[in-house]
């Protein structure tokens, strides 16, 4: 359970905008990873899986930071984030491992959007973005990210 | 992290500073609510096992109390960390605060990937100062 708490201002929405393009610029950065530290070239199913999850990642930071633009807020640059995760990521993964993680990028941003989501509506605060052009936006990742979940779980059962 | 995460971690903080059981004054103070609206919670924290609440000598948590107060303190520091170390924001603290209700634990999980946190973590947090006692000795040895 969390609370939805309103969204205050363009500052805290800025804020939040900006760690939704940290958790995604975590999953591209990590995803490529996998790819190259695992034997992915063996699988094509997971090697897809790795590079379609980089790719709607990219997109969705790009979409994201279009938001953070119109806000006046600067964005985290993606090599900053790369260079973190390769500090701290551990390469003993297998493809079970791998496929975990995967999910938990998925389930992980689909809390963050869903939770964004109701706390943006339940917010009267007129932003410096449009409201319905950021909902959008919004529901539209997480929707995606729905997509993502049930892509990870689809080749998780099948190698069952 | 919900309110009753953020009750949980306040109580659990002000138990460690009284090295006993915590007014509902103090709780309500750190909180930034009122009296009436901290009984109530605690009230129904009490009803979920979570504390022991005797009057005019505090309230307890139980163990099961402690676990989740020292989650939802493990969390805010993920999140004080993850401020200053990846997005630099300076007033991190009231920005923790902020964001504490609307990051989810699933979140500073996810987090918690790209920062160094210390293994000890949450038992470095420094209550008086609001922030990992580690993070603040970083900060100092930085500006040196």
């Amino acid at each position: 359970m969390s609370l939805t708490q309103p969204v205050g201002s363009d500052h805290q929405l800025a804020r939040l905008l900006q760690i939704g393009i940290v958790l995604e610029e975590v999953v591209e950065a990590r995803a490529a990873k996998h790819a190259e530290e695992t034997d992915a070239s063996l699988d094509p199913a997971l090697r897809d899986l790795l590079d379609h999850a980089a790719a709607e990642s990219a997109d969705h930071r790009r979409r994201l930071e279009g938001l953070v633009a119109d806000l006046e807020a600067e964005t985290v640059p993606f090599e900053e984030i790369q260079m973190l995760v390769e500090a701290q990521y551990e390469a003993d993964e297998d493809f079970d491992g791998v496929l975990y993680d995967q999910l938990c990028n998925e389930e992980t941003a689909y809390k963050f959007y869903d939770d964004l989501i109701a706390s943006i509506e339940a917010s009267d605060t007129a932003f410096g973005v449009d409201r319905e052009r950021l909902l959008d936006v919004l529901r539209t990742i997480r929707e995606e990210e729905a997509d993502g979940v049930e892509e990870v779980t689809d080749l998780m059962e099948e190698r069952q | 992290m919900n309110t009753q995460a953020q009750y949980l971690k306040a109580i659990y903080l002000t138990q460690e500073q009284e090295d006993g059981p915590a007014s509902t004054g103090d709780i309500a103070e750190l909180l930034d609510v009122s009296p009436a609206s901290a009984n109530e919670m605690i009230g129904k924290l009490e009803d979920r096992g979570l504390l022991d609440h005797e009057k005019y000598k505090g309230v307890d948590l139980t163990d099961e109390g402690i676990q989740q107060a020292r989650d939802a303190l493990q969390n805010y520091c993920i999140i004080e960390r993850f401020l200053v170390e990846v997005l630099e924001v300076e007033d991190f603290r009231t920005e923790a605060k902020q964001l504490e209700g609307v990051i989810d634990e699933t979140v500073a999980e996810r987090l918690d990937t790209i920062i160094d946190r210390e293994p000890q973590c949450p038992d470095c947090f420094n209550a008086e100062e609001d922030v990992c006692g580690l993070l603040e000795l970083e900060a100092e040895v930085s500006s040196d």
